[in-house]
């Protein structure tokens, strides 16, 4: 009896950049595949969209009507559902339309916006069927995917830091560009996983990893004023690619208004 | 402590060569990505000639002033910690051996001697917490003192405390007393030289000294009573468990909750900071597995995660917990506070809280 697990990539709307970590893992993909099956994963050439697997890992957010009634099926296909990606667990840069006059944008980009059938709202997919597990990051990195695979062949709940940037920068010994440079970084706020990339080549995180637990964003935010930086700027640091995580999306919005109201 | 000679600042190239010819691995301040930070020294050339420093709560400026000085700033980001304490390093491996079973190794990495230039009296103090704490107990840690064994400390007097300085109050500086091989002072012409132990008097007779002259130790005390009262900052170093435990439903703790990120910053310049992580990585096909420790902090959840809940799921409790060990219960633990008064804390926390602010709004009113 086969018992290897069987796998699938769905894509939503996205750039497929995170599923592609699959594939950028190399070795240790291969070092995996005695315990794996591909059932349906597109970019890697296997297509079996309706098969039912064992775990579907699915990129992208929830955009159109089309990507509501797909999601559905995914979710009745698969016994373990992961999100993978800002896209996924918060609707990813495309819901910055939720907040916008999207029919302007549209008619702007488009030459017949009327043939565009999306959604008015961009949403994450746990807004739309249930999820097992969530590996937030813009794109997600290779060893969180190849981490949730193995962690699904040995049975265990995967064990994903959920530390903020700042741990991470310090066991580097980075030099905190908030602090050094006045910098408006993310890293306070922002979920563990990069590695601290950005802070280490001395550039302000861009919270792609999404909010850490117990994150305080006001705080932050309130910071960044003291920093000198104005209330639109602010309000573009927490309203990027993870535009409509909860916590970003409020701290956003208040700056937003105050830039507003200054107008 | 009488000197033991003078050092020209012509042949402050040759402590290095002297270190580096009995065998160390010199290590000292450099100017990295705007902040004085510690790396393999080759060249005096190298160290933070003529910079200085400005610090605020919240807030790390450095500036060339042309100056004659290696050492007329106050400690950048990093103490002794992380050259002695990993922030992550490999504890244990496991192999599947063939036959089913499995195989354990705990290696010990061999890092070989090392001698640190430009120790600040607040970090000699935090290393003898650190020591107490790694190689002091029932079961010494063998990765701290492998790189303990072959440590040469040393020390430069601290002449220019920064504003977020505070060691006077914790008794723990700004001169470097115990705790180091050679201790140096800065004037214009170079350096008195202290030694404070057995191989620091061994390798001071390899140097080019001249006696000190009575005016250049005066130089050196005087730039010493100025650091004394260039500090403003002050906690108190007496035990403050009755003021802390006595006002755990403070409202000062909501207070700084309500400012604090809950990043652990704090906790990760702090030079006897302590708290650690263990994890496992098992290699893909499962046939080996690596435990890792690696710096962790009372402010992240994990900290505090038990089976099935969090205990301090809050920044309330988090920071309490901070405040509260730190100052608090080390004196029942190591047998004085875990604060050295280096101010790195109140420096490098992205939003500026400042733990002598903290500490005396909650024991205020506590005798």
């Amino acid at each position: 009896m086969d018992t290897r697990l069987r796998v699938a990539v769905h894509k939503f709307s996205s750039c497929d950049g995170c599923q592609l970590a699959f594939l950028n893992s190399g070795a240790d993909l291969l070092r995996l595949m005695p315990r794996v099956e591909f059932v349906h994963f597109a970019e890697a050439g296997f297509i079996a969209p309706d098969a039912p697997v064992d775990v579907a890992f699915v990129e992208g957010s929830i955009s159109t009507p089309q990507d509501v009634e797909r999601i559905e099926r995914v979710r009745a296909n698969s016994r373990y559902l992961v999100a993978i990606g800002a896209c996924a667990t918060a609707g990813g840069l495309q819901a910055l339309r939720n907040d916008a006059d999207a029919a302007a944008w549209m008619a702007a980009v488009y030459p017949r916006p009327a043939e565009i059938g999306a959604l008015p709202v961009s949403s994450a997919i746990a807004s739309h069927v249930p999820v097992d597990e969530e590996v937030w990051g813009c794109p997600v990195n290779e060893w969180q995917l190849l981490h949730v695979l193995q962690a699904r062949i040995f049975g265990v709940r995967p064990a994903i830091e959920n530390d903020k940037v700042c741990l991470e920068c310090k066991r580097r010994q980075a030099v905190c560009v908030l602090v050094a440079q006045g910098a408006p970084c993310m890293g306070p706020v922002t979920h563990t996983g990069c590695g601290a990339l950005c802070p280490r080549v001395r550039r302000a995180c861009y919270a792609c990893y999404g909010p850490a637990e117990n994150p305080n964003a006001q705080a932050l935010a309130a910071r960044f004023a003291q920093l000198g930086l104005a209330p639109a700027a602010i309000a573009r640091r927490f309203l990027s690619i993870n535009n409509a995580a909860p916590v970003f999306h409020e701290a956003g919005i208040v700056w937003r208004e105050r830039h507003d109201d200054h107008a | 402590m009488a000197a033991t000679g003078f050092l020209l600042r012509s042949h402050l190239q040759d402590l290095l060569d002297a270190l580096v010819a009995v065998g160390y691995r010199c290590v000292g301040p450099q100017v990295r990505d705007g902040a004085v930070c510690y790396d393999t020294l080759r060249e005096a050339a190298d160290l933070p000639w003529g910079w200085r420093d400005a610090q605020n709560p919240g807030t790390y400026r450095l500036r060339q002033t042309g100056g004659a000085y290696a050492f007329a700033w106050a400690n950048g980001p990093q103490g002794l910690k992380p050259l002695l304490f990993a922030p992550r390093e490999l504890l244990q491996t496991s192999i599947r051996a063939p036959d089913g079973g499995l195989r354990f190794a705990a290696p010990v990495a061999s890092v070989g001697a090392m001698a640190v230039v430009g120790v600040r009296a607040c970090d000699l103090a935090a290393l003898r917490l650190l020591d107490q704490h790694f190689i002091g107990g029932f079961v010494p840690d063998p990765h701290y003192a492998a790189r303990r064994a072959d440590l040469f400390l040393i020390a430069v007097h601290c002449s220019h405390p920064a504003a977020t300085c505070f060691c006077v109050s914790t008794g723990d500086g700004p001169r470097a007393e115990q705790g180091f091989d050679l201790a140096l002072g800065e004037t214009e012409a170079g350096f008195v030289v202290f030694a404070g132990s057995a191989a620091g008097a061994g390798l001071a007779e390899r140097l080019p000294l001249r006696p000190a002259q009575a005016a250049e130790e005066a130089f050196v005390d005087a730039a010493l009573a100025d650091a004394v009262k260039a500090q403003t900052r002050s906690l108190p170093s007496r035990d403050l468990r009755a003021g802390l435990f006595g006002n755990l439903r403070h409202p000062r703790w909501e207070a700084v909750a309500s400012r604090c990120l809950s990043c652990g910053n704090c906790t990760a310049v702090c030079p006897t900071c302590f708290c650690h992580g263990e994890g496992e990585e098992v290699a893909a096909d499962g046939a080996s597995s690596a435990r890792y420790r690696q710096w962790d902090s009372c402010f992240t959840q994990e900290h505090s995660a038990i089976h099935g809940m969090v205990i301090r799921a809050d920044t309330r409790q988090r920071y309490r917990q901070w405040l509260t060990h730190k100052l608090g219960s080390w004196h029942g633990q190591y047998g004085r506070s875990g604060c050295v008064g280096c101010g790195r804390c109140i420096t490098w926390c992205p939003v500026g809280i400042d733990i002598t602010e903290e500490a005396a709004a909650v024991c205020a009113g506590t005798p």
